[in-house]
C-alpha cells in the first residue's frame, strides 16, 4: 500500500512534518503519517509490515528478521484545536534486524483550546536487532491553548540487541511528562540522547526507569537541557543494576532567567558485579565561555547563542 | 601598533598593575615575564578587554580603544590565547576553528592549522571541546585557534604551558607562520622559560605590578635571577635563607 503525500497535505502539515521528521516528500520505505487522531497515509514494504490496531487506537510495525538499512517513519501531526489525541505503537524488530525509525509529533494550535498528543511506544527487539529511534516534538502557533506532549516509551531488549534512542523537544511545547522504561537483556545496550529546550512558562518532565537485568547489559543516558525565561524543567532517572552490568547517566542543564530546574538521580545496585555512575550538573552559561567566544569577535548574545546550539546538538 | 599610556588596575586593596607604560611596534615578537604574580597575565587580559583598566589609555594602530569590549577589540585585529582553555560541552574543534576563522576557513586549512599543533586532523576536528581532551591537547587547540583567527596582534598566555611531549619547534614555526601570514603583524607571549625569551625581538619585565626593564635577552636575563621576592620574615628569624 502506497499512498502519496505531497498532494495531501497544506502549508501548516508539511511544516510540522518537516521539523519533526524532516519529510518534505513521500519519504523512502515504510510510514505511517496520523492527523488528528486518523491514518492519513501509509506505506509498507517487503520486510516492514505496518498493521492497525483493532482494539484501541494505534498501529504494530512489524520487522522481519534480518531486515537490513530499512527505515520507518511514522510522524504524528495535530492541527485541530482542543483535540486529545492518544495513539498506541508497538514496534516488533525480528532478530538480527538493524534498522531506523523515525517518529515525532508536531503540534500547531492557533486557538484557546487544548491539544495533547499522548503517544505510548513499546519496543520488542529480538535477539541481536538493533535499531536507532528518533523522536522530535515541537509546538506552534499564536493561541493561547496549551500544546500538550506526554510520550511514553517502553523497551524490551532481549539478548545483544542494541536500542539507540534521540529524542528532541527544542521549541513550543507547553507541557511535557516524558516517560521511558527499560528491561535490558544479556549483552543488550540502550542508549538514550535527550535534549530539551524549554521557554516562558513551560514545563518539562523527564523520567527513565530502567531494569539492567542481563548479564553484561547496560544503558548511557545523556540528557542536555536549557531551561530558559520562566520555565521549569524536572529530570528523574532510576536505574537498577540487577545483574553484571554497567548503568551512565548524564544530566547536564543550562539554567537562565528565571528558570528552575529539579535533577533527581537515582541508582540502585542489585548486584555486586553492577557498576553504575550518576553525574548532574545544573548551572548558568560560564561567563569564561562567553567571554572564549567573544575574543574571537563574536557579540556577547552571538556567544551565548552558539554555546547553546552547541550544548543541543 | 598598541600602546599602553599609564595603565592602573588595583583589585583587593592590592595595586596588580602600577602606572604600565608600553609600547609594541609592528612584525614584533615581544616576550612580558617576570615571577609569578607579577601582573602579566592581568596585563594580557586588559590588552584583550577581559579586564577594564582602572586608569590609562589604550591605543591600536592610532585609535583609542580603551572603552571597546573585547568583541570589537577581536573584530579591530586583537587575539588571545587562553592560560587555561575554556572548555565547551557540544562545541567541536571543527567549531571553534570555524568561528576563530569568522567561516571562512575551509576544512583542508582547518586540518593544516590542526597538523601544525601536531594533532591529526582526522582524530581531532569533530572531537567535543570538553574534558574528554587533555590539558596538553586543549592548549595545542587553542593556539590552532588563534592561528586560524589571523589577527594583526595575538597575545599567548603561557602558550608553552602543558605541552612538554610536543616538540618546541613547532610552536617556534606557528609563531613565525603568523608573522608572515598576517602583514605587519605582532605577537605578545606571555611566559616566564627561557626558551621562549630565547626567540622574542624584546622582553619586558614586569616585577610586582611595574615594568622594570625592557630590552634584548643578554640585558634582561640576568635580571631575572634577581628578581625573586624579599626573603621570608620567618626564614630570617630561623637564621636561614640570607
Amino acid at each position: 500500500m502506497s499512498d502519496s503525500i505531497e498532494n495531501k497535505l497544506d502549508t501548516v502539515e508539511k511544516n510540522l512534518l518537516k521539523a519533526i521528521a524532516d519529510i518534505e516528500k513521500t519519504p523512502i520505505g515504510a510510514y505511517n503519517i496520523r492527523e488528528n487522531g486518523k491514518g492519513i497515509a501509509r506505506n509498507t514494504t517487503a520486510n516492514i509490515d505496518i498493521v492497525t490496531k483493532k482494539d484501541k487506537p494505534g498501529i504494530d510495525i512489524i520487522i522481519k528478521p534480518n531486515t537490513q538499512n530499512e527505515s520507518v517513519h511514522i510522524p504524528v501531526i495535530l492541527t485541530q484545536a482542543g483535540f486529545n489525541d492518544v495513539v498506541y505503537n508497538d514496534f516488533y524488530i525480528g532478530e538480527g534486524s538493524d534498522v531506523v525509525i523515525v517518529a515525532g509529533c508536531g503540534i500547531h494550535n492557533n486557538s484557546c483550546e487544548t491539544s495533547e498528543h499522548d503517544g505510548i511506544h513499546t519496543f520488542h527487539l529480538s535477539k541481536g536487532a538493533k535499531v536507532k529511534y528518533i523522536e522530535k516534538h515541537y509546538g506552534e502557533g499564536n493561541g493561547t491553548g496549551d500544546r500538550i506532549l506526554n510520550p511514553q516509551t517502553i523497551v524490551y531488549l532481549e539478548d545483544d540487541s542494541v536500542l539507540e534512542m534521540e529524542t528532541v523537544q527544542i521549541k513550543g511545547v507547553t507541557s511535557t511528562i516524558r516517560e521511558t522504561n527499560g528491561e535490558i537483556g544479556n549483552n543488550a545496550n540502550l542508549i538514550i540522547t535527550e535534549r530539551i529546550m524549554t521557554t516562558n512558562n513551560q514545563s518539562a518532565k523527564t523520567i527513565f526507569n530502567v531494569n539492567l537485568n542481563g548479564t553484561n547489559s547496560s544503558v548511557h543516558v545523556a540528557s542536555r537541557s536549557i531551561a530558559r525565561d520562566n520555565s521549569t524543567q524536572e529530570f528523574i532517572s532510576n536505574v537498577n543494576g540487577n545483574n553484571k552490568c554497567f548503568g551512565h547517566v548524564e544530566c547536564d542543564a543550562i539554567i537562565m532567567d528565571k528558570a528552575k530546574v529539579i535533577s533527581t538521580p537515582k541508582i540502585v545496585a542489585n548486584n555486586i558485579d553492577a557498576s553504575l555512575v550518576h553525574e548532574a550538573a545544573i548551572g548558568k552559561i560560564a561567563g569564561e565561555q562567553v567571554i572564549k567566544l567573544m575574543t574571537l569577535g563574536l557579540t556577547e548574545k552571538e556567544a551565548e547563542e552558539q554555546i547553546i546550539s552547541g550544548f543541543l546538538k | 601598533m598598541l600602546e599602553l599610556k599609564d595603565i592602573c588596575y588595583a583589585r583587593d586593596n592590592k595595586q596588580i598593575l602600577n602606572h604600565i607604560n608600553l609600547k609594541i611596534d609592528n612584525s614584533k615578537l615581544i616576550a612580558i615575564t617576570g615571577p609569578n604574580g607579577s601582573g602579566k597575565s592581568t596585563l594580557a587580559k586588559i590588552i584583550m578587554g577581559i579586564l577594564p583598566p582602572d586608569k590609562g589609555t589604550i591605543l591600536f594602530d592610532g585609535q583609542d580603544i580603551t572603552k571597546f569590549n573585547i568583541t570589537d577589540r577581536a573584530n579591530l585585529g586583537i587575539g588571545f590565547a587562553f592560560q587555561q582553555p575554556v572548555k565547551f560541552k557540544g562545541l567541536t574543534v571543527k567549531d571553534l576553528i570555524e568561528l576563530a576563522s569568522g567561516n571562512t576557513v575551509k576544512l583542508s586549512q582547518a586540518c593544516n592549522y590542526l597538523s601544525d599543533v601536531g594533532l591529526c586532523a582526522k582524530d581531532y576536528l569533530d572531537r567535543e571541546i570538553s574534558s574528554s581532551l587533555s590539558g596538553g591537547e586543549l592548549k595545542r587547540i587553542e593556539i590552532a585557534m588563534l592561528a586560524a583567527k589571523k589577527s594583526k596582534l595575538t597575545v599567548f598566555d603561557e602558550p608553552e604551558a602543558g605541552i612538554d611531549l610536543w616538540s618546541f619547534n613547532s610552536l617556534i614555526g606557528i609563531f613565525e607562520n603568523m608573522h608572515q601570514e598576517i602583514k605587519d603583524s605582532s605577537i605578545v607571549i606571555i611566559s616566564h622559560q627561557e626558551r621562549i625569551l630565547n626567540i622574542a625581538d624584546e622582553i619586558v619585565l614586569l616585577t610586582d605590578g611595574e615594568i622594570t626593564a625592557t630590552g634584548q635577552k643578554e640585558e634582561i636575563l640576568p635580571l631575572l635571577l634577581n628578581t625573586t621576592k624579599k626573603p621570608c620574615k620567618v626564614m630570617i628569624d630561623k637564621g636561614g635563607n640570607n
